[in-house]
């Protein structure tokens, strides 16, 4: 990919100022994707989809999103592996957490249903 | 992909892959190779913000998961109504329109900064200031509509008491980041206006040279904003 490279400018007699250069072309698909993206994830509330259907269409969109967004707007696509992997990995480590409380509010609820009954 | 650019413009011959992510974090002096300290240190500190959100969002999910009231459902809790029937999650759907597009202008800034276009990108920050304003107005819109039908963190008239908590304090806590990305824009995109990265003008601050990074660096914590929201938007709204 040509465009990705990124060009130097330089200014006569100054320093090199180098940056991320995209066609703006890029962007606005990006833009455009990211709307049509929102509107589906609306639309699964609107339509009314209900359980792991629902589910899943709200984690496909939303990744979707997220990785849109990561990629191509804040230019993680471009950055080299050493950079992507200690900001993208650590927070895989935010699921492990996600699996801890699951068991914690399953105990939780287990708990409040065998001392109160359906009640509070 | 593979092509990698210097931070000073030079050819980078430094290998890919993972071979790469292992010469660069043994590496003399630096790791990030193409990323200046000013935006490494900007992902951190997003990385460390990610934590915040997924903690909030972890919280979130303990409390609905262990609940034995049934949680209130946000399609009809959020419903406007208009032009005499109820239409679900209205304004939130506007709402992340407006966010959306407001990262499109930011991408934008950051496109016509690196182009030296000092006019276009102090007006598409401008603007992009503007949505996210906007996005803050009807959010304030939303919490005072929820507290006038009698939403509390201790309470609501429609199913479980921790809806109002996780409520207020995980938009509240995205709307404090928006409100922040406001003032954080005015202020480069003054700078932009200005010429402080044509001239190389040193910072207030930090006394360095003013570069358009500080714009794509800018745009980071700003993408990063939106990027909350659609997981906000994706667990809280919508599941």
């Amino acid at each position: 990919m040509n465009e990705t490279a990124a060009h130097a400018h330089i200014q006569s007699g100054q320093r090199l100022q180098t940056g991320q250069q995209h066609p703006i072309r890029l962007y606005l698909l990006v833009w455009g994707m990211l709307f049509v993206l929102s509107a589906f994830s609306y639309m699964v509330d609107y339509l009314g989809f209900q359980g792991y259907l629902r589910w899943t269409l709200i984690l496909l969109f939303m990744m979707l999103k997220a990785g849109l967004i990561v990629a191509v707007f804040m230019h993680m696509a471009w950055e080299r592996l050493a950079l992507v992997y200690a900001i993208l990995l650590p927070p895989l480590l935010v699921l492990v957490f996600v699996a801890l409380m699951v068991s914690e509010a399953d105990y939780t609820i287990f708990t409040r249903l065998a001392f109160f009954g359906t009640g509070p | 992909m593979a092509q990698t650019i210097g931070t000073h413009g030079e050819p980078d011959l430094r290998p890919a892959g993972l071979r790469g992510v292992a010469a660069d974090f043994a590496s003399d002096q630096r790791a990030f190779k193409t990323a200046s300290w000013g935006k490494a240190m900007m992902w951190i500190f997003l990385l460390s913000d990610t934590f915040v959100f997924g903690c909030f969002l972890i919280a979130y999910m303990t409390a609905r998961m262990s609940t034995p009231v049934a949680w209130p459902n946000p399609s009809e809790v959020f419903a406007l109504h208009i032009g005499g029937q109820d239409v679900p999650l209205i304004l939130i759907a506007i709402m992340t329109f407006v966010l959306i597009s407001s990262s499109g202008t930011m991408a934008m800034a950051v496109n016509f900064g690196y182009r030296r276009d000092r006019r276009t990108t102090a007006i598409l920050m401008l603007l992009t200031a503007l949505l996210g304003a906007c996005f803050v107005g009807m959010q304030a819109f939303e919490w005072t509509k929820l507290i006038t039908e009698g939403v509390r963190p201790w309470g609501n008239p429609w199913g479980a008491a921790q809806f109002g908590s996780t409520f207020f304090m995980i938009t509240g806590f995205h709307g404090t980041h928006v409100t922040i990305g406001v003032i954080f824009l005015l202020i480069v995109a003054r700078k932009v206006w200005r010429g402080d990265f044509d001239q190389e003008r040193r910072g207030f601050f930090t006394s360095r040279r003013g570069r358009y990074e500080a714009v794509e660096i800018m745009g980071l914590y700003w993408h990063f904003v939106d990027l909350v929201w659609v997981f906000i938007f994706a667990f809280f709204y919508l599941w």
